[in-house]
């Protein structure tokens, strides 16, 4: 669905990828892990056209993303979660909804989406009239994913989840992460919480310093004894 | 001091109602523009001259006032787009001080222009309307009609930025600007396009001036701070608090102008616009 190949991109003079080569195929969920200033978050917003990566490739579907402005990326079936949430605290919740359904294509089909939305998130449904930023953390996140749903992507981006929410939160919201899985969305999530996040990831990509470092099934990531000791601390 | 409760106290509060709805008008439009864009247009007023000077030229050319009205909006929506794409875009990526300076700029072009172009002469359409008596009081129906459009125009833009995508697109860009691209929304013709409609604000409240107010080179410096005074005072980019902001200072001004001397009028609102902004550097009701 989603191919990567040899990405340098960095901020002005800092280079923050050096030659990133991954793939997300259809259905998938995949992870990117590593440490803080590894490049998880540069890597997701090369995807989505926020950062501009200065050589490489980037397809989808045949589509190549580098050709297109970022505010049409998302019309290639990219929806992005950014870190924190970034939803637009001032607008109700029903209205952050539906800026996520800004494109054409998506406000055609507005209505039927809000409502599967509420189907998957009730508690937001209950929440529609109030201001997003009166949410829970957990509820925002809630919020912030259903958002990218409206445009009914392909491909969801979730930048760290679960960053700055209370344990008890953190499993809720993987267990968000879980669902949107199980409605068919192919998922590429990027997580300190390494341990969490390889639960719910069908495979997984080590980024250390802007590299990649390792690839491969969740499972044998989680039993790798390097990142056990780096990242899981046994 | 002539300052009693009878009825030309009465009707100095009510004219300074209708007064308030021009002035929220045009703070409207000025704080829409600021709100998006996070630019001032130091020469909003000099739009609205433009668009004085346009509706006149269109009605003295035989056109009916509503078609000369129309074309004066069109005129100063296509200004306010121009203003964006020639002057602000170049320099969005500055530091605020030349976005004040290059908009300075173009108000004394502005100026100089009509100047150069009719002269520092008087100019009115020659409308008059007349008044109408309500107990012992009167109230120009020139006044009375640019309240209500003023009150209509605001309501059509409140339905507008709530019920429209563009609009909530609109609120939304003030809140986060950055993640706009993740949404699908193309910030640079969001920009434009609130560029247009600012300027069609602007072209709206000249289409109402020219029905009170002589037009004239400088008249933009006659209203033009006011309208400023009263943004900040709402707290500069706050829709709503522009609209209490207008109804506050023309309290001041016409109620001032009554019990004093009209220029005193002036003065007291902007006495008391210093005292808040002392107390409230935000504005009122800023929230930043």
């Amino acid at each position: 669905m989603l191919e990567l190949d040899a990405i340098d991109a960095g901020y002005g003079g800092f280079q923050a990828l050096f030659g990133v080569s991954m793939r997300v195929s259809t259905g998938e969920a995949v992870a990117v892990i590593g440490a803080n200033g590894a490049g998880k978050t540069t890597l997701l917003r090369v995807i989505s056209g926020l950062v501009r990566p200065s050589a490489g490739a980037m397809v989808m579907e045949g589509t190549n993303l580098l050709a297109m402005p970022a505010h049409r990326i998302i019309e290639a079936g990219i929806a992005h979660v950014p870190e924190s949430r970034r939803l637009f605290p001032r607008l109700t919740v029903r209205d952050n909804l539906r800026m996520g359904a800004f494109t054409p294509a998506a406000r055609a089909g507005f209505t039927r989406q809000l409502d599967y939305v509420y189907m998957l998130f009730p508690r937001l449904k209950e929440r529609a009239g109030q201001l997003a930023g009166t949410l829970s953390g957990g509820e925002q996140q809630m919020c912030a994913i259903a958002r990218a749903l409206m445009s009914r992507p392909k491909l969801v981006l979730l930048d760290e989840p679960s960053m700055g929410l209370a344990p008890v939160i953190v499993a809720q919201v993987l267990d968000l992460v879980h669902r949107i899985r199980g409605e068919g969305y192919t998922v590429l999530i990027v997580e300190q919480n390494v341990r969490q996040v390889l639960k719910v990831a069908d495979r997984a990509y080590l980024l250390e310093v802007g590299r990649i470092k390792a690839a491969g099934s969740a499972g044998d990531l989680a039993a790798s004894d390097a990142i056990r000791k780096a990242y899981l601390g046994i | 001091m002539d300052c009693q409760l009878d009825m030309f106290f009465l009707e100095a509060i009510l004219n300074g109602v209708l007064l308030a709805g021009l002035l929220a008008l045009l703070a409207l439009g000025l704080n829409l523009v600021f709100g998006v864009i996070d630019v001032v247009w130091i020469c909003y007023a000099e739009l609205v001259m433009v668009g004085m000077y346009g509706i006149n030229s269109a009605y003295k050319g035989g056109l009916p006032f509503p078609l000369a009205a129309l074309i004066g909006i069109a005129l100063v929506a296509i200004a306010g787009a121009l203003l964006h794409l020639l002057v602000i875009r170049p320099v969005l990526d500055t530091r605020p001080i030349n976005q004040l300076l290059v908009t300075g700029g173009v108000l004394f072009f502005l100026q100089a222009a009509a100047t150069m172009a009719f002269g520092i002469d008087f100019r009115n359409l020659g409308i008059r309307l007349g008044s109408i008596s309500l107990f012992d009081m009167n109230f120009a129906l020139a006044r009375i009609i640019t309240f209500l459009v003023a009150l209509a125009a605001m309501l059509a833009l409140w339905l507008f930025l709530t019920r429209t995508y563009l609009g909530t697109a609109i609120r939304a860009i003030a809140q986060d600007r950055q993640i706009m691209p993740l949404m699908g929304v193309d910030s640079r013709r969001l920009y434009l396009v609130t560029s247009a409609i600012g300027g069609g604000l602007a072209g709206l409240a000249a289409a109402l001036m020219v029905l009170q107010y002589d037009i004239y080179p400088q008249i933009g410096l006659q209203f033009g701070p006011l309208v400023f005074m009263i943004c900040v005072l709402g707290g500069l980019g706050n829709i709503i608090g522009g609209f209490i902001a207008a109804f506050i200072i023309s309290q001041f001004i016409a109620v001032g102008s009554s019990c004093f001397h009209t220029e005193w009028g002036y003065a007291v609102a902007f006495l008391f616009f210093m005292l808040a902004i002392f107390i409230r550097p935000q504005g009122l009701f800023g929230g930043k």
